[in-house]
């Protein structure tokens, strides 16, 4: 039996309907085009697939997508701002070489956005734990805790910038 | 010494990768998220038997689904039914009988993917099991064992025999002898295999693919499908990974079967198990060591046996056999030496290319026996290395002369020096110790151990082989201003390859704006994206195809010394030109002495491992990973890094935790929940010493990167478990339970 549901995906009203047990990565991916949200595990060991619902990271793969019905998503495509000025993290990443192949690196940027809105100014011990549950297989990871560092910078810059503005 | 190249944004600089703000938006379009409207999903059936007889296929059941638009079987393959990489020994399809679980019986293409997999589960297949070889030592020695092909079962045995090891055997003051294993390990590059195949008007295809050498794969997809090269056209689809895994094929011709067949766009993609199943791994490996030395430590002569088990079908397992056996004494000076290396055919998963390529292998085992040779003759693990170590100018176990830099001496006195990581107090955060918050108990048993471990790679595909690669180099003005765009068919699978191409355009061009094009075969071929070769030799036919377009800019120049270089390309129009570009030739070993100049250039990759290890629960943490590594010139230094340390962090992985566990000729971990990769939290950090003595053959004097790393780590992590355990742990991985339960440590 099909239902129909509405996401809010990246600021977007979207409708679909889907079968009770379509996942919500194959609805993000398939019936939303939205293919920046990886699947590398099928079973949430990976971590590629991790999107935020209601500003929490979740892993799309073990949720259906009917659950996700009257929630906000935001994917890896809606990290950008709209002007496409690119997030802290997705900066920092790219700048720090904290990707190689890249396909992990949409499911680390949704646990790191949400994460460093938690703890804007980690520790390297902190910044380890929050994304032990990420598996990156080019990198060694030494250019990720990189990465996540210069997010922080770059988040602070860009909040410093924003208060100078509103003055 | 470096070598001067100063442009910017050119050699030498941590250029940033030109895919890097695709690959954080989501944009980056890798095979796997490939979409045309209309296109069907195709799906495999496999194997669930290693070894058997197929008696009837009967795909009525699938083609009576709904959605459903094809099943094929072996019978419908249009051309040969066969390929393979060097030898076509692999069906396409199941012929009458399966040799591993998982070989490919039939195919379905249907209109959603759920429907291709339900039918494909539909299709009946009556098998009739037999007796599966899955014992590789039986495969290679034991006459009445059952042949697993029609010639039997040895794929290849290469010797080596340099000197008499009889007679300095009587020499030696000391001999050790060892018998190691390693388990089988995976390449688990996150994105699994994917492709679409796009029937085209005149008959042929077009294929979006996911591979590390697109020629390869169209010389092995055409004969298949009955259509001449020209009609079987490839282009690159973003490479989640590859580390080997994807030089063999895959699902290319069976999407391209079914896209021929219903006249519709096919796109396949695996899941993670069927991903485990479909691709080669890295062989496993038996080896029997014996080392002689004085006993002031210096190695006399060395014997070994390395038997390699390739599992089903031959795929790259001789070019194996000849990394293990041309390498097998690693990067030591020893006069007399008789290795054995054999490559079986068994009914086990099958082997094939995986990073660092047979040499991996020899390497777990010639550095445990150095330090066994270290504990006997009393001497450090740095000292017995030192004494032995190669330079330029020795030879290596093919008599081959070592004509370039090769300080390794040098190298482990720089890692000797570093300093070492404070040690972990007692009562110390438990996310410090090993098991991190599954530590059960307060680090009372926590030991520390440090191990040293240096690695030989050959650079480049060795023995003879015809290892090139094409570069089109189009220098031109657009909107005004010169720009340059280089067409390669090299894959950029991650390791960072456009950067490099762009950087060598601008460094021999002079020219900031450079484009580097989509791989296709539109070009000629760029061998694999394997071997640590792309940097070399696609990196020298971009260089030698700038050198030419500069050759006819600069005759342009005499002629018009008045004109800009904008105004000489707007008046003359673009120059083109395309370059071959192979590196110094090789010949195979010899078949009964292995010797031969077979390796165009060696690596060098040193090693040092400082983990703690909880004796009583079996629990181990890599504190810290350093390496010092020789790569003759740095072109990206971010880069260069980045693979250093993923390729240490593979080596980790082949330590500590990485094995497909393989009963009775069947995988038991098809996942990531139990073929464990490593975490951040297994990745220490990593201290880098990176040298630059450059090889003269080599453009810009560069030596292969991507390999040698994950040589060496894998030792030198054991050999900080050995040094923290006082165990000998002969075998890779190693398990909480061979160091908790051994009877030595519970004794």
């Amino acid at each position: 039996m099909n239902h129909p549901i509405t996401l809010t995906v990246n600021g977007v009203v979207r409708e679909a309907t889907v079968p009770a047990r379509r996942l919500l990565s194959d609805c993000l991916r398939h019936d939303l085009g939205l293919t920046g949200t990886h699947v590398g595990c099928e079973h949430g060991v990976c971590g590629a697939c991790t999107v935020l619902l209601d500003g929490e990271p979740v892993r799309s793969c073990l949720m259906f997508a009917a659950t996700a019905d009257g929630h906000e998503i935001t994917t890896v495509e809606g990290l950008a701002a709209a002007d496409g000025t690119l997030s802290p993290a997705q900066r920092a990443f790219a700048e720090c070489h904290g990707l190689q192949c890249g396909f992990c690196t949409p499911g680390f940027l949704c646990t790191v956005t949400a994460f460093l809105r938690e703890n804007a100014a980690p520790t390297d011990e902190e910044v380890v734990e929050a994304i032990s549950g990420n598996l990156c297989r080019c990198t060694g990871y030494q250019n990720i805790i990189k990465a996540v560092h210069r997010a922080a910078e770059l988040q602070a810059e860009t909040r410093a910038d924003k208060e100078e503005g509103a003055r | 010494m470096t070598i001067e190249t100063g442009r910017r944004s050119g050699v030498g600089e941590s250029v940033l990768r030109p895919d890097g703000t695709l690959k954080v938006t989501g944009e980056f379009a890798y095979a796997s998220d490939l979409w045309l409207d209309g296109m069907l999903w195709g799906a495999t059936l496999r194997s669930p038997h290693p070894s058997a007889w197929i008696r009837s296929v009967d795909i009525g059941p699938a083609l009576a689904m709904p959605g459903v638009f094809a099943a094929l079987t072996h019978r419908n393959v249009p051309g040969e039914k066969s390929y393979g990489l060097e030898h076509r020994d692999q069906p396409v399809l199941a012929v009458d009988e399966v040799r591993y679980q998982g070989e490919p019986v039939a195919l379905v293409a249907a209109d959603h993917p759920e429907t291709a997999r339900r039918a494909a589960a539909a299709i009946v297949v009556e098998y009739e099991p037999r007796e599966a070889v899955v014992d590789p030592m039986r495969a290679a020695f034991d006459p009445d064992c059952p042949a697993v092909h029609p010639n039997g079962n040895l794929v290849r045995h290469q010797p080596v025999r340099v000197g008499d090891v009889g007679a300095a055997a009587t020499g030696a003051e000391v001999v050790v002898t060892g018998e190691y294993e390693v388990g089988m390990q995976d390449q688990a590059f996150l994105g699994p295999e994917s492709g679409l195949a796009v029937p085209a008007e005149d008959g042929g295809v077009d294929l979006y693919i996911a591979t590390q050498w697109l020629h390869v794969d169209r010389d092995q997809i055409a004969p298949c499908l009955g259509l001449p090269p020209g009609k079987v056209r490839l282009s690159l689809a973003g490479v989640g990974g590859a580390f080997g895994a994807r030089e063999d094929l895959s699902m290319q011709i069976h999407a391209s079967m079914l896209a021929l067949r219903t006249g519709r766009p096919v796109k396949m993609v695996y899941g993670r198990e069927e991903s485990f199943l479909g691709h080669v791994h890295r062989h496993p490996a038996r080896m029997r060591y014996e080392h002689g030395a004085t006993l002031d430590g210096r190695l006399v002569y060395v014997k070994a046996e390395i038997v390699l088990d390739g599992g089903a079908y031959r795929s790259s397992t001789p070019a194996v056999v000849g990394n293990a056996a041309s390498l097998g004494v690693g990067p030591y000076e020893v006069a007399d030496i008789e290795i054995d290396a054999y490559g079986v055919y068994t009914n086990n998963p099958p082997c094939g290319a995986m990073r660092g390529f047979g040499a991996v292998q020899a390497c777990y085992a010639y550095e445990s026996q150095m330090d066994r040779l270290a504990e006997a003759c009393g001497l450090s693990p740095v000292e017995i290395r030192t004494r032995n170590a190669v330079s330029q100018g020795s030879r290596i176990a093919t008599g081959q002369l070592i004509d370039t830099p090769a300080p390794l001496a040098e190298m482990l006195a720089e890692i000797a020096a570093m300093p070492l990581p404070e040690p972990v107090a007692v009562q110390a955060d438990l996310r410090l110790l090993p098991g991190g918050v599954s530590q059960t108990t307060h680090g009372e048993g926590v030991r520390r151990g440090v191990g040293y471990a240096v690695g030989l790679k050959n650079i480049c595909f060795s023995e003879g082989f015809d290892d090139y690669s094409t570069a089109q180099v189009r220098l031109e003005s657009l909107a005004g201003e010169p720009h340059v765009l280089v067409h390669t068919a090299a894959a950029e699978v991650g390791q960072g390859l456009v950067t490099v191409q762009a950087q060598i355009a601008r460094t021999e061009l002079g020219v900031d704006r450079v484009t580097v094009a989509p791989a296709d075969t539109t070009v000629g071929s760029a061998g694999s994206s394997s071997a640590s070769r792309q940097s070399y030799v696609t990196g020298g036919a971009v260089k030698t195809a700038c050198e030419a377009v500069r050759q006819r800019l600069d005759a342009m120049r005499a002629e018009h010394p008045g004109l800009s270089l904008d105004e000489l390309l707007e008046r003359f129009g673009p120059i083109e030109e395309t370059r071959e570009y192979r590196h110094r030739p090789t010949v195979p070993m010899d078949p009964v002495t292995g010797q031969g100049d077979t390796h165009t250039q060696l690596a060098l990759c040193v090693h040092r491992a400082v983990v703690d290890v909880d004796v009583e629960l079996g629990l181990v943490k890599v504190v810290e990973l350093a390496a010092v590594q020789d790569v003759g010139k740095i072109l990206n230094p971010l880069a260069l890094e980045g693979q250093i340390h993923g390729g240490s962090a593979q080596g980790l992985g082949l330590a500590l935790m990485e094995e497909i566990q393989v009963r009775d000729g069947r995988v038991l971990n098809p996942s990531f929940t139990d073929y464990l990769i490593p975490t951040i939290l297994d990745m220490p950090p990593m201290r880098l010493s990176i040298l630059e003595n450059p090889d003269p053959h080599a453009p810009y004097g560069l030596r292969g990167a991507g390999e040698p790393p994950t040589l060496s780590s894998t030792p030198a992590v054991a050999a900080a478990v050995r040094a923290a355990t006082g165990l000998p742990l002969t075998r890779v991985p190693i398990r909480p339970e061979d160091i908790a339960l051994t009877p030595a440590s519970i004794s």
